[in-house]
Formats: structure tokens, sequence, C-alpha cells
């Protein structure tokens, strides 16, 4: 098939940047969306023009790195993929695609389509593990069961790959979805306790200190999110931090 | 070069401890005046990076993604071995070892790989007390699967996301010791030499990608933690981005590269559909838990089926065959991975493939849905349940351990591997080979140590499924930690390493000259084209089958191509800045020079093994065929300054333990 692409294009993080239109013809519907871009890209280079930067990496879903808004959609039209997962054959002959980076304050454009998302590194770092070192010298692994239903659960937000496209996908560029995944799935575990209060303060501080956008409940992030995790984390980040703010330490 | 593998003496299971009671040690206070880089975060650099940071030397950790979180490991899916024998079918330390040896073919090293198998219980407890979400059974206790090579089920898993989550556990370790300023994370950085000063490993040369500035970074010690080169075939089941690089600098400057030629085929990914792919995909061995492994048994009905006149779900039971049941039964469809790819190869070439490539055999999950759907209905005391209703709820089982594979698929292929069986074919995946490594995980280059993937030291001729994520771990969390006390005990003294040496100068500006000498070529061929290039001749001649001749060829095209790429190789841009096609053209170049010394190992090595399989060397029945008289040694290779003169040497391998036979899985 024959595509339109109207692409954003950015020198760098201070340039203004614009939509630039390119065509690419024979693309098979068996391609992924990143695939076609590689078509793009060489045919780009081939001319002597700058190729179109995007990030990537693992292209199966899981490494959290592409990040593209098409047609006005974290990720693309279809749910629970990431960009690298969609393929062509989600688009018709002739059609027109436009192609964003996130935009959010939280994440500003280093070149094109590829952000700056440093900021979930360090909510990270605020907060996000449990402070246990790594002598190998704790208890045995089966010596505090854990309810099945908790550690499916505690997984289920845990598999959150951090691509941002929630925050992309925000009216108010909040990053609660990403944050309150890894609040739960430490709040559901036995071996979270210990610091459960400490953590969701720290994470929640320095989401704030970021420029993230608070949460007005509109629910668009779960909708984008490739990996389906649910509005429930943020109720329970909610009552986490109500729990942990109303009885101080001491 | 004299090779001295360091192991200690004494009995097998109390080497390690005995090194541990004699090993020099660092006092607290003067660690905090010793630095560490660790290059890459993925399993190995990221639980390296963190246990070192808790023990109070100074890190710095890089890698070439925008955050650690984002290395290759997040993509491993089926899971984690360890020797807790939880299910209590007979496992234990010498069983994983044991297991191990025999499926590298008796290529690996005794001393390295008990070590392994007594650490890998530690892993589980520190992964678990991490917060990392294992799957667990309904009593609430961690729950098991199988794997091939093996007869016991050992391995841990979370979904098909075992990777994801053990290696957001060593990021969220990482993660604090950046907090408490312990580790300085470079992201988006790339290592693109070593520095040697008076013969030691003293920093590295990286080029910051966003801004395209070459820095020097010093430190008394360098890990290279930057996983396998699979992607030298250009189509692996790696991420895009991984690469030799940094192995391949460290190579050039002295560090000796061992069986280069060792690389592991997946039996089970998804078929290669045409010429625009970029990368194949991995669908998960644990899936040969359940699914079950044919072709059609009759020619007519693979063609009929290749034609799409017959749909494989059609085909009546006894006109399939169930190849490794029929071959292997004492394994079935848990044989090595280098034994089930070669099966595959062997009936596709037979003309029994079932996709319109000819390349693709069937994983049927059928069998599996309406065992686990009958047990279900046996749990919840449905004994009048349909057989549609048995079949609903061996869907929903095999979802729950399956699912993000079958979405995976799905995605893919377009097809529904609940309806349908899989189409699956051999892929290149993992590359035992890597930068040679003695019992402490130091190169041939003092203060320079190697770990994970990039190292070659445990898994011989052939990786035993789930036992990367565990040497991943264990390298950076329990061996190296101990280890690199050894070497810089001995540099308490040094001081800071000034960057302002003639050493940083001269490896700093070799650097310059190899990325500016892209933009002096009038080329117009794109990096991908010379990478696809490189990749086809690997992937037909230093493949799943190897011979003399093919060898030969292959060699004389990656010298032809080497020339090629740099006369006519066009990299757009300059240094500045933003540059991915620029990475791109750095790492090829090393994939090329890589690419040759494989072939010359594939070449060298006269026997059949593991993965290593030379047309010339098999048994009548098409097993591979060891030459233990000649073969039973490491090939570590030294770089002479002229990528196609390597030079050989040998460490023997020595099995005191082990009696050394031939690997049978009938
Ligand atoms: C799809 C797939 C599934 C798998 N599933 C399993 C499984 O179920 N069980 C199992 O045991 N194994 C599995 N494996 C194998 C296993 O995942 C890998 O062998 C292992 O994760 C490698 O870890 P590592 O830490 O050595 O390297 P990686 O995770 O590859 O990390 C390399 C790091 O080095 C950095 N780096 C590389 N070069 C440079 C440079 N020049 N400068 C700076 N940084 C650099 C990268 O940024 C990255 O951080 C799988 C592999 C694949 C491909
Ligand atoms: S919550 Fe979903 S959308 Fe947000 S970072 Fe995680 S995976 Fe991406
Ligand atoms: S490239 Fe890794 S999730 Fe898309």
């Amino acid at each position: 098939m024959n595509l339109t692409l109207k692409i954003w294009r950015q020198k760098s993080t201070n340039d203004q940047g614009k939509i630039v239109e390119y065509k690419v013809t024979d693309i098979s519907e068996d391609m992924s969306f990143l695939e076609m871009i590689d078509v793009l890209n060489y045919d780009l280079v081939e001319k002597g023009d700058d190729p179109v930067t995007f990030d990537h990496d693992c292209r199966e879903g899981i490494c959290g790195m592409c990040s593209m808004f098409i047609n006005g959609e974290a990720h693309g039209p279809n749910r629970g993929v990431t960009t690298c997962q969609l393929h062509m054959r989600s688009f018709k002959d002739g059609e027109t695609i436009y192609i964003e980076p996130w935009r959010s304050a939280g994440f500003p454009v280093i070149k094109d389509l590829m952000v700056d998302r440093g900021a979930f590194d360090r909510i990270q770092q605020a907060g996000g593990f449990i402070s246990v070192n790594t002598s190998g010298r704790t208890l045995d692994a089966n010596a505090i069961p854990v309810p099945k239903e908790d550690a499916d659960k505690s997984f289920d937000a845990a598999t959150c790959i951090g691509c941002g496209a929630c925050v992309a996908t925000c009216p108010n560029g909040s990053a609660m979805l990403f944050v309150s995944a890894k609040v739960s799935q430490y709040a559901l575990l036995p071996q979270g306790q210990v610091e459960r209060k400490e953590r969701v303060l720290n994470m929640v501080k320095k989401m704030d200190e970021e420029g993230f956008g608070n949460c007005s409940n509109i629910g668009a992030c779960e909708v984008q999110c490739p990996k389906g995790i649910s509005l429930e984390n943020i109720a329970r980040m909610n009552r986490e931090y109500l729990m942990a703010s109303i009885k101080p330490e001491n | 070069m004299a090779l001295n593998s360091r192991i200690p003496e004494g009995p097998l299971d109390q080497k390690w401890t005995k090194y541990k009671n004699s090993v020099k040690l660092v006092n607290p206070a003067n660690k905090r005046s010793i630095e560490v880089i660790v290059v890459g975060t993925g399993l190995a650099g990221a639980s390296a990076a963190a246990s070192l940071a808790e023990m109070g030397y100074k890190v710095k950790a890089l890698c070439f993604q925008d955050s650690p979180r984002r290395a290759h490991s997040i993509a491993a899916q089926g899971g984690i071995n360890a020797a807790k024998n939880y299910m209590n079918d007979g496992d234990s330390t010498f069983r994983l070892f044991y297991d191990t040896i025999k499926g590298g073919d008796y290529r690996s090293r005794e001393g390295n790989v008990h070590r392994l198998a007594e650490v890998s219980t530690n892993i589980i407890d520190q992964c678990v007390a991490q917060g990392v979400p294992f799957a667990r059974d309904y009593g609430g206790l961690l729950d098991n699967r199988s794997f091939g090579g093996t007869q016991v089920s050992r391995t841990f898993y979370a979904k098909g996301q075992t990777g994801q989550q053990l290696l957001l556990g060593a990021y969220s370790a990482m993660s604090r010791q950046v907090g408490k300023g312990n580790i300085t994370l470079l992201n988006r950085h790339e290592m693109l030499d070593i520095v040697i000063v008076d013969g030691k490993a003293r920093g590295i040369i990286a080029r910051n990608m966003v801004t395209g500035e070459i820095e020097r970074h010093s430190a008394h010690a360098v890990a290279l933690c930057t996983g396998g080169y699979g992607n030298v075939f250009f189509l692996s089941t790696n991420a895009m981005g991984s690469n030799v690089t940094a192995a391949w600098r460290a190579h050039r400057r002295g560090a000796l590269f061992a069986n280069p030629c060792f690389t592991q085929i997946h039996p089970t990914c998804i078929p290669v559909s045409g010429d625009h792919q970029s990368k194949l995909t991995l669908m998960s061995e644990s899936l040969r838990n359940d699914g079950r492994i044919w072709v059609p048994k009759f020619k007519e009905d693979a063609e009929a089926i290749r034609a799409k006149k017959l749909r494989p779900v059609d085909l009546a039971e006894d006109r399939r065959d169930y190849y490794l049941e029929r071959r292997y039964p004492a394994f079935g469809n848990l044989v090595p991975r280098d034994i089930a790819s070669r099966a595959a190869k062997e009936r596709c070439d037979e003309g029994f493939g079932v996709n319109s490539t000819g390349e693709a055999v069937y994983l049927d999950f059928s069998a599996a849905i309406v065992r686990y759907g009958k047990a279900e209905a046996n749990v919840k005391g449905l004994h009048n349940a349909s057989e549609a209703e048995i079949v609903a709820m061996g869907k929903k089982v095999v979802e729950s351990k399956y699912g993000n594979l079958f979405q995976m698929y799905e995605q893919i292929v377009a097809e529904n591997p609940y309806e349908t069986p899989m189409m699956i074919y051999p892929a290149v995946h993992y590359t035992m080979g890597g930068l040679w490594v003695d019992y402490e995980l130091m190169t041939t280059i003092p203060g320079c140590y190697a770990c994970g993937e990039a190292n070659f030291s445990d898994h011989g001729a052939n990786r035993l499924g789930a036992s990367a994520l565990m040497q991943g771990l264990a390298d950076g969390y329990f061996v190296l930690p101990y280890t690199i006390g050894n070497y810089l005990a001995d540099e308490i003294r040094t001081g800071a390493i000034s960057t302002n040496t003639p050493e940083f100068e001269e490896a700093e500006k070799n650097v310059r000259n190899q990325l500016e000498s892209f933009f002096t070529t009038n080329g117009t061929k794109p990096v991908d084209y010379f990478h696809k290039k490189l990749g086809k001749i690997m992937w037909n001649m230093c493949g799943m089958a190897r011979n003399k001749p093919g060898l030969e060829q292959a060699i004389a095209d990656i010298r032809q191509l080497r020339e090629d790429f740099y006369k006519n190789v066009k990299v757009p841009g300059s240094t500045k800045g933003m540059n991915p096609e620029l990475e791109k053209a750095a790492r090829v170049a090393d994939f090329i020079e890589l690419g040759e010394l494989m072939c010359i190992d594939a070449l060298d090595r006269n026997e059949s093994c593991g993965g290593h399989f030379r047309e010339e060397y098999q048994t009548e029945e098409g097993e591979a065929l060891r030459d233990d008289e000649k073969y039973m040694y490491v090939a570590a290779w030294e770089f002479t300054g002229n990528p196609s003169e390597p030079k050989l040497n040998k460490e023997d391998l020595v099995y005191e333990n082990i009696k050394v036979s031939a690997r049978s899985y009938k």
C-alpha cells in the first residue's frame, strides 16, 4: 500500500519543530509500523536527508522505548499494543497518518519523535524499591507464603513498561498511572510493607516536583495503556497516600 | 599467551566457599575512594552496579538506552533456573551442575558451572525479598515449570515476563543506590573504547548519544556487562540495539574472545515473513511444556497445507509426525535447543514445512487445552462438563500461563493460536561465546571484567533454557562483588585516576578518527544494507549447519563486504548531536570483524558440539559428533592487528567430577 506520512520534525529540544510530509510506497500489510518507518528512513538516507529519529529497541512490546503519537493516539489506533507491535494491516491504502512525539511538560523532546523520560527514573529513585541489600542472605523464598490473588495483582501492576503513554494521553499530563502501578506492586506484597508509607509519600512528592499534572479521574490513561494497567491502582495509591499522610511516623 | 583459569584447588563443592574465605578484602573506608565503571544495565550490569554500590564503591553505570530498565534482559520471557527442589522431584545443586555441563555438550568449565548452581538458590531468595512477583500456586508458594534438557521442574517464572520482572528488581536495587548518590547513571551513553594504562584497564571512552560529545571516564576497574552479539546475523530475537562493540573494542585492546562460533539458534520463534523484517520474535521455550511440535507425516498433506487447501486442525492425528517425541522419547518436546532446532530444519529441508516459505513447523496447544480443561472441571466438581466447556476452561488456564506470548503471536501473524497451531521456526537467539574470563570473571586485560552474556564462561557449546537469567544475576549479585575485591585490594593506594594522560588522549583520538571516517567516504548505501548482507552470509554459512567449503566462502565474502562497507557506506549528518545512523555504522563495523572471526573459529573446530554443527561430523542418526581427543578446549582468540589473522590460544578443559560421554536424550 501507499501512504502519506505527516511527521513531527524537530532538530533539538529548543528548536520550534514542524510537521513535514513524506510519501512511502509498497508497504506490506505484514510490516510493523516501525518497519514502515525503517523503509522511509532508508530512502531518506539514500537521498542524503536526515532520517526520522525515534526511540525503539526490543520491538516486541516489552522494553517501553517506542513512543509514537499516531493519528492523535498514544501507540496508535489499537488497544493493548505498543507502537512496535502495531502492524500495517491496521491501516488502509492511501491513508494519511499523523505521527508525533509524546507531548508533556514532563517529557521534553530531544529530537523528532524522541523524548526525555528521565523523570520516570528519578521517581523510581525516590522510593520505587524495597531497601534490602543484595547479599543473598535473606529469608528463604518460600518462608512467607503470598496469597495467589495478591501475587497476581502485584504482578499485573508490575507489568508496566514505563513507556509514558499514560502521561502523553492525559490532558493534565499526569503520571499517576505509572506511579501507582509501582506503588501497588509493593503495597500488595508482604515484603513491601515496611516502607509502605515513605514509599508513597516520596514517590508522589517527586512526581509533583517533576512537573506532572494532577489526576482528575478522566481515565484516558487506562484506555491507552498498552499493558492494561488498571485505574484500580490509582485508587489504591490514593488510599495509600491518605493513610500515610494522616498517620505521621511519630 | 598462557591462559590460567585460576580455578581454586580442592573438591568441587568447596572451591567457591574456600575462595570466598581466602579472598582479599577492601575495607570500607578504602572502598569510598575506589571507582568502578559498569558498562551495561541488563541483569548482569544492574545487579553488579547495585551490589558494588551497596558495598561502598563509587560506581558509574552506562547504557545506550534512555533508561537502565530498558536493557535487553527485559525481553526474557520464560523463566530462571534454581536448584531449590521445591517440587521435591530430585533436584539438587549437583543435578543442575550436571545438566548444565551435559547440555553444553562438555565444553564448559566444571568450577564455574558448579559455582553457578550453588548460588542459584540465593538468587530466588534475593529476588523475592526485592518484591519480584513470581508466579505462585494456590497455597501461596512459588510455582515452577520445566525447561529443555532437564527432567525436573526448576524454572521460576512470572508469566511470560520473567526477564522484565527480574530486571525491574535489579533496576530498583540500582535506583536505590542512585538515589543515595552511590551510582552515577549515564543513560544514552555508548562505550566506544577501553583505556589501558600500564597494562591495566583504567577507564573508557564513551559517546554521549544526545550531544555527540566524546567523554573520558576513569576508574580502578571496568566491568563489561554488555550482552550478546546475536545481531551479527542481522535477524535475531535480540533487541535492535544489542551489539558487540564494547566487547569487541576490548578484544582489539587485548581481551581474548572465546568460542565465538558457539551461537544458539532457538527452535521456537515466529518464522521470517519477508525482506522487510527487522527482527524476529521468540516464543518462549516454556511453551514446549504444553505445546506439541509436529509436521505432516506425508508430503502431499504438507503441500496441501502450504497451498492453504488444508487446515492443520483438520489433519487426522495419524497423519501427523510428532518428530521430537518420535526421535527422543525420553525428553520428547523438551530436548535441548540445538537438537530441537536441527530436527525442525531437517524436517523442513525434507519438504515437510508448513508455511508458504516451507520453513515452519507447528507448535500445537490443543491437547494441553483439553488436558487443563479437564483438570479444571475436576477441581470445580463439574463432572458433566461438555467438550466446549472443557475447551473454554482449558483456554483460560493456557491464557493465565502464556497469555502475553499468545497475544504477541497474534499481533505479528494475525492468527489466533488458541484456535490453530502456532507456526514456528528456529532463529538466532543467544551467544555462548564471548570475552574469555577466568574464575574471577576477569578478562585477559587486568582490571577488565566481563559478566552476563558478554562472557563465555558457563554454557559451553549450548545453553539450557532459563540459565542466562540465572547466570546474569549470579555474576552481578554474587560473584563479581567478591572477586573484584581481590583485585581492588591492591588498588587502595592508587588514588584518583587522571583522564589527562597520553593513554586517554590516544584512545579518544582513536574513537574520533573512526567516527569521522564515516563522513569522508562518498558512499551511497545505508548501514542496514551492509548489515543485512552480513546477516545473510552468517545465517547461510555459519548458522544451524556449517561445512568447510561454506565457511571458506563466508570468510572470503566477509572480507569483500568489509572493503565495500568502508568505501560505500553512507552516514548522514555529522558526529555532533543525536545520530542513530552513526551509532549503527560503528556497531556494524565491529560486527563485520566479529563475523569473520566466528567463521574462522567454526572452520578451525573440526567437530560438532552443541550449537556448532559441522555437517562433516555427525553420527549416522544425524546427531552432533564430538572429537574430545582433539577439541576438548576453549578456543580463545587473540587480536593481532589484522582481523583476518587472529591467533588461537587454547584452554584445555578438565573434567574431574563428571564422566564425559556422548550426549543422549533418547
Ligand atoms: C527474547 C529473549 C527471551 C529470552 N528469554 C530468556 C529466558 O526466559 N530465560 C533465560 O534464562 N534467558 C533468556 N534469554 C536470554 C537472556 O535474556 C540474556 O542472555 C540476558 O538477559 C543477557 O543479560 P545481560 O545483562 O548479559 O545483557 P543485556 O540485558 O543485553 O544488557 C546489555 C546492557 O549493555 C548495554 N550496552 C551494550 N553495549 C554498550 C556500550 N557499548 N556502551 C554502553 N552500554 C552498552 C545495554 O545498554 C544494556 O544495558 C532471552 C533472550 C531473548 C532475546
Ligand atoms: S502505566 Fe501503561 S501507559 Fe503508563 S507507563 Fe506504564 S505501561 Fe506505559
Ligand atoms: S520497542 Fe520495545 S516496547 Fe516497543
